[in-house]
């Protein structure tokens, strides 16, 4: 065998490295644009990870099409996901009350701290050292497997995505596919370096063969199990967790004790309403008709013990903004990163957030608005994830509104905001307008290319600028028609 | 106050004020197949799992044989197939680690995705049909519904503490979009179709364990 890994898309004389997230320094701004410019210097990955996703949103394109009634489902469920949220406490206590006369023990947490003290109080009282665990976006958001290991408890992710994520200490780039900014190279060496497979072999299944041998040794040994949810059913107190790799299965039915851990947002009235989302849920997501699995857990196995942690951690006030409330419709399909133009050629890490990609842009702010102040300004607000959003969030339109709410606080950088007022001068005067816009048009004709593609141009970074026309539009009107404009 | 009852206030001071209606739902079967088994088994094997049809379908026991004639270890919790191992008995799900085929029945299928529901009842003890190598599944035709919104019609999911639509193996795509089958739990599905009440289809292969 050669030096270098093998195969795809990493062959080649030289290795590439893999581009690190952002930068994060406590409460400070994260700078999503150094980041992005940094996976952008890194071509490989780049690539692979822009047509990667833009496969993912094909194919969820070719499953639309498929089904006649795509449409009337997505108004449904953004109804269905509405209607819930306008009766978050009725149907959280429905499901409360249903899930505890089905034998599960139901925990509420406020935040990340009381949700990761109650995991770790229950794992405690059963003596568990050893936590196997599904992947569950929201244990990132409170930061669970620290606090963990603080406390001498051992967390094993299972999904390879996500194991690939912990072994490189590395938050998941994405929240369906975590491991997607990642080469296959990447991966042989994190595996060579952690699991003891051979540096020389980067062939994806014997990689997927590595983890699936070096993981289930652990599994059988594990003293509890975690999982996430995707879904609670008020009226049968139900937990649905929607996975491909049946290792959510494997931790909530192997050991004795299984842990839930989920938002207050993810309630559904009734089981079938399931439908509704189990059928748009994965075609969104990866472009398949369903996941490989769809677990219904209502209780406890014999002799085992089921608890549910119901966790708040800033939602309920969200539900309280009128502008951003229907962000919490979010089913986490990740369809709206798959299609962003800026997440494709970015990365998720370049996020520096939990959530990223266009449903991050419009979640983070309402964890810490001064650190994700950046963020929103991150889209190019074409909308196309407003259009792919199986549950009809306005993303877009709450991207904007994000950026007058922060703009308002002065949480935008004073170049963006002198920027921003020099462009509110022009777009008031129209006749100004008219004659600036017949100038840049001029310019971008004549200048030569070092004036137009340079440090101050963020537009002409890594793109080519668009050929401007001969003539503005009221240039053409008043010849052609005469008139007064 | 009780985290419980302060997260409760929070939404209730937060709760949006708009009408918005729970809405009544369609179950989308007007332009069912007419053939549900032959669109279960191409949606099925878009999944990665393989549909079996005996034929003539007293072939069954024949078809099951020959799934598990290189098999080491059989585990079923199907009443027509005799595994290796009592179910009733296993009260750790860790001793079925060594299974190679898990062979259960189940409730029903879905025409739409290709998937079998089964539940704790089906599976006697659940991680059976995760922790061996391979699962193989009898379906009666008959127990075929069209959709998953007629799936979620049945009793199920209101009756049983665990229940679960399989849709082909186990897979991953982790790594660059390579599809791999056989992520974390089994590495095949294999649907039998086998009517209910079809007698015994006796296979075993090796002794049972003393």
């Amino acid at each position: 065998m050669s030096k270098q890994p093998q195969g795809g898309s990493s062959e080649g004389p030289t290795f590439e490295p893999q581009p690190r997230g952002a930068r994060s320094r406590g409460d400070k701004p994260i700078d999503q644009a150094e980041a992005a410019e940094r996976f952008l210097a890194a071509p490989r990955h780049q690539q692979q990870h822009d047509t990667r996703l833009w496969t993912l949103r094909q194919r969820r394109d070719d499953q639309m099409w498929a089904m006649p009634e795509w449409e009337e489902m997505r108004s449904l469920a953004s109804a269905i996901k509405e209607h819930t949220l306008c009766h978050l406490d009725a149907y959280l206590e429905m499901f409360e009350a249903n899930a505890k006369a089905n034998g599960v023990v139901v925990h509420w947490a406020r935040d990340a701290a009381e949700h990761n003290s109650i995991v770790l109080e229950v794992l405690q009282r059963r003596g568990a050292r050893t936590l196997i665990k599904s992947k569950s976006m929201l244990t990132e958001e409170c930061g669970l497997r620290a606090d963990l290991a603080k406390a001498g408890v051992e967390v094993i992710e299972t999904d390879l995505g996500e194991r690939i994520q912990q072994l490189d200490d590395e938050d998941p780039s994405h929240v369906v596919v975590p491991a997607v900014h990642k080469l296959r190279s990447d991966v042989a060496k994190v595996f060579a370096a952690t699991i003891g497979s051979d540096p020389e072999n980067d062939d994806p299944p014997y990689l997927a063969g590595a983890q699936r041998d070096a993981t289930r040794p652990l599994i059988l040994n594990a003293e509890a199990g975690m999982t996430g949810a995707n879904f609670l059913v008020a009226e049968t107190g139900a937990v649905v967790v929607c996975t491909n790799e049946g290792n959510a299965d494997l931790c909530a039915n192997v050991p004795d004790l299984h842990i839930v851990s989920v938002g207050i947002e993810k309630l559904v009235p009734r089981s079938k309403d399931l439908a509704i989302f189990v059928r748009m849920l994965s075609r969104s997501a990866l472009g398949s008709p369903i996941t490989q699995y769809t677990s219904h857990f209502r209780g406890p196995r014999q002799g085992g013990e089921m608890h549910v942690v119901l966790v708040d951690n800033g939602r309920s006030e969200r539900l309280g903004m009128p502008e951003f409330w229907t962000s919490l419709k979010c089913i986490r399909c990740g369809a709206c990163m798959n299609t962003c133009p800026v997440y494709r050629r970015s990365g998720g890490l370049s996020y520096g957030a939990t959530y990223s990609g266009p449903i991050g842009l419009i979640i983070d702010p309402t964890f810490n608005a001064r650190k994700y102040s950046n963020l929103p300004f991150a889209s190019t607000l074409n909308g196309s994830c407003t259009n792919v959003c199986p549950v009809k969030i306005n993303i877009h339109e709450q991207i904007y509104a994000w950026r007058n709410v922060l703009v308002q606080q002065h949480e935008t950088p004073f170049v963006k905001r002198a920027a921003m007022k020099a462009a509110g001068a022009l777009f008031a005067r129209p006749a100004l307008y008219r004659a600036a816009i017949e100038r840049t048009n001029d310019a971008l004709a004549s200048l030569p290319r070092f004036a137009i593609y340079n440090g101050l141009n963020a537009w002409g970074k890594n793109r080519e600028m668009p050929h401007p026309p001969a003539e503005t539009f009221h240039q053409w009107y008043a010849r052609n028609r005469g008139a007064k404009p | 106050m009780s985290s419980r009852d302060a997260i409760l206030a929070s939404i209730r001071a937060n709760l949006p004020k708009l009408d918005r209606p729970l809405p009544a739902l369609p179950v989308f079967d007007d332009a069912a197949p007419a053939d549900l088994t032959e669109a279960f088994g191409k949606a099925l094997t878009r999944m990665g799992g393989r549909l079996i049809a005996p034929d003539p379908p007293s072939d069954a026991a024949t078809a099951i044989r020959a799934l598990l004639q290189s098999s080491r270890l059989v585990c079923s919790a199907a009443p027509e197939v005799r595994g290796e191992f009592d179910l009733a008995t296993a009260g750790d799900p860790r001793v079925l680690a060594d299974v190679d085929h898990a062979v259960a029945r189940a409730s029903c299928g879905v025409a739409e995705t290709g998937s079998v529901l089964l539940t704790d009842q089906d599976l006697k003890v659940n991680a059976l049909a995760y922790l061996a190598q391979h699962l193989i599944v009898l379906l009666d035709p008959a127990d075929i519904v069209v959709n998953i919104h007629s799936a979620y019609a049945r009793p199920e999911f209101r009756e049983r503490r665990y229940a679960v639509f399989h849709s082909g193996p186990s897979a991953t795509a982790d790594i660059e979009g390579v599809l791999i089958l056989g992520a974390q739990g089994v590495r095949s599905l294999s649907v039998l179709l086998v009517p209910r009440n079809s007698g015994k289809l006796d296979q075993v292969l090796g002794d049972p364990p003393v």
